[in-house]
């Protein structure tokens, strides 16, 4: 392994600050990694500005309004026996995409160690568990429409800006997820056929574990900002 | 892939992560892309089910004001951390690009802080003009 020197046909490159010069200036590729990865990126930062363009507007709307917010914490309460408990269900969700993120990171894994079985399996179960999330956010909305009266221009409860901010932010997030799975069956799929021995490369399977870890991110924030705060 | 050679590849690269940065980005030839021990994807992932349900825990008891706003920031931060870090690898990744990814999004620091101000200017507007 010491002797891997050659990155892409590169001399081994400087550490540190240096290294940030020798990458930029160099007359080679900047980012000595798959360009998939390096375009995942740079999408993952634009997908960044849109989801903190949302909050940020959200922080706004929520600092400027007259009328008081409504309590997240009440507004999402469950009844379990009787007694409320509050943000259940979005406890739960959270608890769920971030077990999908632990499943994909494995995923990732064995995709590097050339098992397809495992690696098929494991990208699966995440899809699996974000369709799940999906569902338990589709729930939710239709328990915030039907029963609670939300609508995107006013509520029962409180400042009519709640509504918009929820169901932008929160549907946004939630065509990231379905989105998501849709890429992680397409991928799992090739990863069963054996499209990647074949291509000779898993990297495929990482830059789709980049964006599902993404999307769990988003959802850190959200749950924090949206209904923590 | 023999698995013994593999983890023991894995763990000596580990060891030297961030000094020796390039072979975490190494993805030609055999030992390619980002080999970690599965420890490590454990480990994080224990650790992202404690701090959601530390979270998770400030809203169900109820704490209010600077505390909560301090412990919901500081867990969500931790959480940030430990999923790009990690998960998606930016840990082992060259500086070109961890400046190149990770820079760019502060500022939103200045776009943040002016929408607080103009937030905070129309509230007092409204205030003024509607609720007085």
């Amino acid at each position: 392994m010491a002797q891997d020197a050659s990155i892409a046909g590169q001399p081994t490159a400087a550490p540190g600050l240096g290294g940030v010069a020798a990458d930029w200036s160099g007359d080679k590729q900047a980012f000595p990694v798959p360009w998939g990865k390096v375009m995942m990126w740079i999408f993952l930062l634009s997908d960044t500005f849109i989801f903190s363009c949302f909050l940020t507007s959200y922080m706004n709307v929520r600092m400027s309004t007259t009328a008081t917010w409504p309590d997240p914490s009440k507004v999402f309460q469950l009844e379990i026996g009787g007694h409320p408990v509050p943000l259940l269900l979005i406890a739960i969700m959270t608890m769920v995409l971030i077990t999908s993120s632990g499943t994909m990171a494995l995923a990732v894994n064995y995709g590097y160690r050339r098992d397809r079985a495992k690696t098929t399996a494991l990208m699966l179960a995440t899809a699996a568990l974000g369709a799940s999330f999906v569902s338990m956010q589709a729930f939710e909305w239709h328990k915030l429409i039907v029963e609670e009266g939300v609508r995107p221009w006013g509520n029962p409860m409180g400042a009519p800006q709640f509504g918009s901010a929820f169901f932008m932010i929160t549907g946004f997030h939630g065509l990231h997820v379905s989105a998501g799975v849709v890429y992680l069956s397409v991928v799992a799929r090739r990863v069963w056929t054996g499209f990647y021995d074949r291509k000779g490369t898993y990297e495929t399977v990482e830059v789709t574990g980049l964006y599902w870890h993404f999307v769990d991110l988003v959802w850190v924030f959200i749950f924090a900002f949206f209904y923590l705060w | 892939m023999n698995d013994v050679t593999a983890s023991e590849t894995v763990q000596a690269h580990a060891g030297h992560a961030t000094a020796d940065q390039g072979h975490g980005t190494a993805t030609q030839g055999h030992g390619e892309g980002q080999q970690h021990p599965l420890r490590i994807y454990l480990w994080i992932w224990a650790l992202l089910f404690v701090f959601s349900t530390f979270s998770y825990m400030v809203d169900y008891f109820q704490l209010h004001g600077l505390l909560r706003w301090s412990l919901i920031i500081l867990f969500m931060l931790v959480k940030a951390g430990l999923i790009v870090a990690i998960f998606m690898h930016m840990r082992w990744e060259r500086l070109a690009l961890k400046f190149a990814i990770l820079i760019p999004p502060l500022c939103l620091l200045i776009l943040i802080g002016l929408m607080a101000i103009e937030g905070a200017h129309t509230f007092v507007t409204r205030w003024g003009a509607f609720v007085r």
